[in-house]
């Protein structure tokens, strides 16, 4: 039978009141959205990748739970296989097994060589998107990667949360 | 809370001329948050961009998602993508039905294994958690 999307607002809000804790302010942003057209075919773009499901590669520092608002740099040459996660929020164990269930890695890599789209960024961008704090990430974080997206020169970004 | 975050993020980058897609599962929080872009897989959470070890399924996944920058042409448009989870919708019964699930939030580093806090360590002796590290 077919339902009809997950509520996660309501169903989320109503955990929170249960275990007591105070209502979440989601945002609801009810303007027009920023727009910005594409300037050549996709075929053409250098893409950036940012994923917010708290990939590092090991040899990195690992994300903390708690609001953290840092991001790591992935180098889009990274072996699958030394892709890891660390978060609080979902089941991890399939992007533990296969990442590219949350940061598609090997199928951008795929989509490059058949110029589906001109070329990947020479770094992907993660970070842990269980934030609570909507001002850290507005203020802190959204700037910051937007600045790294420009410095690695893309012409549109995908972005994947969890 | 990571699709909240994703689309502040996504409109910040739009705002500033940089073309955004933000995949996701979480249909309400996105139409919420309200960025440019949006392609919806109506999946479990934890696979945004398809299910494991099905590269053929991620890269159609991807390519339907993908298209969204050919054929939108106004802010705020969103594409059901063309993809079940299951046969049966049965298993969104369960979602956040099962009390918090979350696990408890720390403030130190969360490795997936032990060998990995160890490399961190050496690599960063100062474990700087708040820096971007390039390997």
């Amino acid at each position: 039978m077919q339902k009809p999307p997950v509520d996660y607002i309501k169903r989320i809000t109503a955990n929170y009141a249960a275990l007591g804790y105070k209502t979440y302010q989601w945002v609801h942003n009810e303007d027009t959205p920023p727009w910005t057209p594409l300037a050549k075919p996709l075929s053409e773009c250098r893409l950036g990748l940012i994923a917010s499901g708290g990939i590092y590669v090991t040899g990195q520092v690992a994300f903390h739970t708690k609001d953290d608002f840092s991001f790591r740099a992935i180098p889009k040459d990274v072996a699958t296989s030394d892709l890891r996660t660390a978060h609080f929020a979902y089941d991890q164990t399939d992007a533990r097994r296969d990442p590219n269930v949350v940061f598609p890695i090997d199928t951008l890599r795929r989509l490059e060589k058949e110029g589906v789209i001109g070329e990947l960024a020479d770094h992907a961008f993660t970070f842990m998107g269980g934030i609570y704090s909507t001002r850290k990430v507005r203020e802190a974080l959204a700037p910051q990667l937007t600045e790294q997206l420009q410095a690695e020169r893309v012409d549109v970004a995908l972005l994947v949360p969890v | 809370m990571c699709h909240q975050s994703v689309g502040l993020i996504a409109r910040h980058a739009e705002a500033t001329g940089i073309p955004t897609l933000c995949m996701g599962s979480a249909l309400d929080i996105l139409q919420a948050v309200h960025p440019p872009r949006v392609a919806f897989l109506d999946y479990l959470l934890g696979h945004t961009t398809g299910k494991p070890f099905e590269p053929e399924l991620q890269r159609a996944i991807l390519l339907e998602a993908l298209e969204a920058f050919s054929s939108f042409t106004e802010p705020g448009q969103i594409k059901h993508l063309p993809f079940r989870w299951a046969e049966d919708d049965s298993w969104k019964d369960g979602v956040m039905n099962d009390g918090d699930t979350r696990t408890t939030r720390r403030d130190t580093p969360q490795y997936q294994t032990e060998e990995d806090r160890v490399l961190a360590e050496q690599n960063n002796p100062e474990a700087c958690g708040v820096c971007a590290v390039s390997a």
